[in-house]
């Protein structure tokens, strides 16, 4: 089954695109890390993906249905979005309640467990809980309705760094225990490296790269060696970034293959230095209006 | 989303209710007292040419003091009702959603938008209305004996219910203003998306239209009647020249046309001309010819009382009629937000 399957996907705010012919297939059952800069259209991305906004090209399917199409749909769905919204005059007991009312499947077991090891007071108020907290408990209340996939809008940037690893910590926790399926996206790598198996760069409004991060991690090096000329490398090696010395090039490829030339000191790439160069790549070739997949010969 | 629509909504339901019960417990309190003065009254027990019974009672209301401020303050209500209803209950019901971002987490919940939105509606928008007709019945009832002798000679600073600043606190007419309100706060809440400009159109708006309502609108719902008699002697009050004696205007007096809305009530000659030419010599000041002589110098004219009004009979008719307009437009608005709710907020 597939979590999300977008075809053509585009959204122009005014005269603004903020999502640009977005073709992307996740399958269920990943953790999906979906990163790239401030403004990258992530959140619209996601939102489009709750039927929060209405595509204004191409279509959108998030577990085979279109999003907010129905309950049925919208049972499928848990959504945490950007800042964590609760209702601030409404006391942490009621949000469970909230939950309760509004949705079919609630598990009201696992809710009230959460927020007792979360240590959240009952009586207190959501909008004087710290924005730690926030996020915690709209993640309880996105995963007590028993969702099939959780899609999360950067629910870490408000956290200090414990904050933010005990969050993803117990994201996972609730990821294993339920099977569910997760999107969530960050602007740092960092965050999403300890726990994501699935990622999706999104840069300049497009998406520059997504798949099995492994996969990528092994289709990925860094080649360090005489300065070359960029027209004289082999078919199958995609050029991501470059930096040239006066007699040294230092290349982050895509190659099928491995790399055979002897020329070469191959390196290993972090995840980070990878997100990284597709992101470079991305915003030099909106600088420079350029299409932004070339074809290397 | 019963729940949720309460638990949101119960601090402006609690203090708007809490608003009409107290002003319900004070009409309860002071009405038998009322009706007992009415029944003493000698117009109670009056059959025919009521008038002077009718302005002797309300002269008597209005001396003894708390009748005629209820009065006042139950039109005062009636009208600010509709008033709070779309400003506290309309504009933030969306607005507040939008702006502090949690209509995101509301509409993620295993319940589609349009099935929130027609709670929301459904329950507050019939709640505004019932609050609308309880003090509406209330202080019809409590006004009954004012209203019944108003209809049949005004006096003391009580009106017939006819009249515009009573109509819109009588009978179904608030009902209507209460669910209309109510959704075009809501409305505006969702095209504007913050709280307090959209309370403020909200309240502008519904001014401009309560105010527009009676002034232009009321009047031609149906057509008035127009009814010309010979003005009489006794039908005059007053008359006025302009300085240089040419311009001739002469005041009548009120017809009597019993709990009927009087439109226009103008003096004119036979044929029809609100211009009554010169002023006769008898009625010039310098002639100092006496009133007698002026009367008759008048007579000769045979000037007309030209009265236009909409008689008392119509006023059910008006009642429902506006009912139904507020109605339907409340309705047409509330269709507006669900068609905006998809589109707007997308």
């Amino acid at each position: 089954m597939t979590a999300l399957d977008a075809r053509g996907l585009g959204k122009q705010y005014g005269r603004r695109w903020a999502l640009t012919d977005c073709t992307l297939k996740i399958p269920e059952g990943h953790v999906v890390g979906l990163v790239g800069p401030n403004g990258a259209g992530k959140s619209t991305l996601l939102n489009l993906a709750v039927g929060l906004l209405a595509p204004t090209t191409g279509t959108i399917e998030v577990l085979g249905g279109i999003p907010a199409d129905g309950p049925e749909q919208l049972a499928k769905v848990g959504f945490v979005a950007q800042d964590a919204p609760v209702y601030p005059s409404l006391s942490v007991a009621d949000h469970l309640r909230f939950g309760a009312h509004l949705n079919p499947g609630w598990d009201a077991g696992y809710a009230e467990r959460r927020v007792d090891r979360l240590g959240l007071d009952p009586a207190q108020k959501a909008g004087k809980l710290s924005g730690g907290q926030r996020a915690q408990l709209a993640l309880t209340l996105a995963v007590a309705k028993r969702p099939r996939l959780l899609i999360l809008d950067e629910p870490v940037a408000s956290l200090d760094p414990l904050a933010r690893r005990e969050f993803l910590q117990d994201l996972m926790e609730a990821v294993t225990e339920h099977e569910v399926s997760v999107v969530l996206s960050s602007h740092l790598v960092s965050d999403l490296e300890r726990v994501c198996d699935h990622l999706v760069v999104l840069a300049a409004s497009r998406v520059q790269i997504a798949g099995d991060v492994d996969a990528l991690l092994a289709s990925h090096h860094r080649l360090i060696g005489p300065r070359r000329d960029l027209a004289q490398m082999p078919a199958g090696q995609d050029v991501i970034e470059a930096h040239h010395t006066d007699r040294q090039s230092t290349l982050i490829v895509r190659t099928t293959g491995p790399v055979l030339d002897p020329v070469w000191m191959v390196e290993q790439l972090s995840l980070e230095d990878l997100v990284l160069a597709y992101m470079g790549r991305a915003s030099e070739s909106a600088r420079s209006r350029r299409p932004v997949l070339e074809v290397q010969s | 989303m019963m729940w949720l629509t309460w638990r949101q909504a119960r601090i402006q339901t609690l203090v708007t209710a809490g608003l009409v019960a107290a002003f319900a417990i004070l009409l309860l309190a002071t009405g038998p007292h009322l009706v007992t003065l009415y029944r003493d009254s000698s117009f109670a027990t009056c059959h025919r040419g009521c008038d002077q019974d009718a302005s002797n009672f309300l002269n008597q209301l209005a001396s003894s003091s708390p009748y005629h401020l209820i009065y006042l303050l139950g039109a005062l209500l009636l009208v600010l009702l509709p008033v709070v209803i779309g400003l506290f209950w309309g504009a933030p019901l969306i607005a507040r959603e939008v702006e502090s971002g949690s209509y995101r987490l509301a509409w993620n919940q295993t319940v589609t938008r349009e099935r929130w939105l027609t709670v929301k509606l459904g329950v507050l928008g019939l709640t505004s209305m019932a609050l609308a007709g309880l003090l509406s019945l209330a202080l019809g009832w409590w006004a009954s004996p004012i209203d019944h002798a108003a209809a049949v000679g005004g006096s003391g600073g009580f009106q017939e219910r006819f009249f515009p600043t009573i109509f819109g606190a009588r009978g179904v007419v608030p009902i209507g203003y209460a669910a209309f309100a109510f959704a075009l706060g809501v409305l505006i809440g969702l095209l504007i998306k913050r709280t307090i400009p959209a309370m403020a159109v909200t309240l502008a708006v519904t001014a401009v239209v309560l105010i527009a309502m009676p002034l232009a609108i009321r009047p031609h719902l149906i057509s008035p009647v127009r009814t010309s008699v010979p003005l009489t002697t006794a039908d005059i009050q007053g008359l006025t020249t302009s300085a240089n004696g040419t311009d001739l205007q002469v005041l009548a007096g009120t017809p009597a046309l019993p709990g009927s809305w009087v439109l226009s009530n103008q003096v004119t000659t036979t044929s029809g001309s609100t211009n009554l030419g010169a002023v006769p010599a008898a009625c010039q000041p310098s002639t100092n010819a006496g009133p007698k002589a002026c009367f008759s110098a008048l007579a000769a004219k045979h000037l007309k009382q030209s009265v236009t009004y909409q008689p008392a009979s119509r006023y059910w008719s008006f009642q429902w009629l506006e009912f139904g307009i507020f109605l339907t437009v409340a309705i047409l608005l509330a269709w507006g937000c669900f068609w905006s709710i998809r589109r707007r907020l997308s």
